[in-house]
């Protein structure tokens, strides 16, 4: 097989800025043909989730993560496996209930806003980022977990961190496994 | 890189969210083209200014076109175009045979209409490139079969 070309690393930056150019576009677009912040969320919500049940499969035939045993690994390997492939930052993973099903993703860098100063006038509730939750949400569902994923906090809305809630609904479900015939 | 595997859902989801809210009754046929290759426009501005921050002045038209076929082309869809063609007129063909947002169809003759469809955002991304550039332009494109298309420069001449 030949050698790659070397490729000068900031080509390898703007192939990434590719992808969140044309996230902002799409978000500019948006915004013009939808009137209520609301219905662009829940529009970039509903892509998100088509993308995230197709990225799946190529997360998991990238990578060689074994079968998850609790919802803290899920969100372990979504944190530092799926979003350093994709996009390259690693969130810190926080557990906010003593059942265990609520968890945080809590992002201090996020690519998508590399370009986004603030968001537009009188677009306060904006979600920008909320593809992001609809492609955890396509993916997990993917895999037969069902989850509740919507952003608690954002940077560009004026709080301190960008704060990704994931909620798991349903018990992983053990029961239909072990029926004997 | 993984970055592809993203952009390449996106630009599809992006496809069929266009035309889906174009059925609904939302926005004309006609226009889902349009809005797809005023993104592509958008974002090609943006690309090529971050490409050309350090790299020298072109010394002409043929030497942007070539820059288009090979650097850009190269580091958006990791391949350089085939064959360009001109009538040193203004008209440039950039062909490319494998095209990569054609390649994840079946390469027979069924989704051939729709190809159209897959190939506005990047007549949008050359133009606005282009733009960025100085050269006006009008950019088409056609697919006589899966996967190789054919991009066709035309430059508006002030």
């Amino acid at each position: 097989m030949s050698r790659p070309a070397y490729r000068r690393p900031e080509y390898q930056k703007i192939n990434k800025d590719l992808f969140v150019l044309t996230y902002g576009a799409l978000v500019a677009q948006l915004c013009k043909d939808y009137e209520k912040d609301e219905d662009v969320n829940k529009y970039l919500d509903k892509m998100g989730y088509g993308i995230g049940t197709r990225l799946i499969e190529d997360f998991l035939a990238r990578s060689c993560v074994r079968r998850c045993h609790s919802y803290s690994e899920v969100t372990d390997i979504i944190a530092q496996v799926a979003f350093k492939m994709y996009l390259g930052i690693t969130p810190s993973v926080t557990c906010n209930n003593a059942s265990r099903n609520e968890f945080s993703l809590i992002l201090d860098k996020n690519p998508l806003v590399d370009f986004v100063e603030e968001l537009p006038a009188g677009r306060s509730s904006l979600c920008y980022c909320n593809l992001l939750c609809g492609v955890i949400r396509g993916a997990l569902e993917m895999v037969h977990l069902s989850a509740d994923v919507s952003f608690l906090q954002d940077r560009l809305k004026g709080d301190k961190v960008t704060e990704i809630g994931i909620t798991f609904l349903k018990k992983l479900d053990e029961k239909k496994y072990r029926r004997k015939k | 890189m993984a970055d592809e595997a993203l952009f390449l859902l996106l630009h599809n989801e992006m496809v069929s969210g266009v035309y889906k809210s174009a059925e609904q009754g939302e926005v004309e046929n006609g226009r889902c083209i349009t809005k797809l290759e005023n993104m592509g426009f958008r974002v090609g501005q943006g690309l090529i200014e971050r490409f050309t921050k350090d790299t020298a002045r072109f010394k002409d038209e043929l030497g942007i076109m070539k820059f288009i076929c090979k650097d850009f082309w190269t580091t958006v869809f990791k391949k350089q175009i085939d064959n360009l063609r001109t009538n040193h007129q203004g008209i440039y063909v950039l062909q490319d045979n494998k095209f990569r947002l054609l390649t994840q169809m079946s390469a027979g003759k069924q989704y051939l209409e729709h190809a159209s469809k897959y190939l506005a955002f990047t007549c949008g991304l050359i133009r606005g490139g282009l733009s960025n550039l100085g050269i006006k332009s009008i950019v088409t494109a056609e697919v006589s079969s899966m996967p190789a298309c054919k991009f066709q420069v035309m430059i508006q001449k002030l």
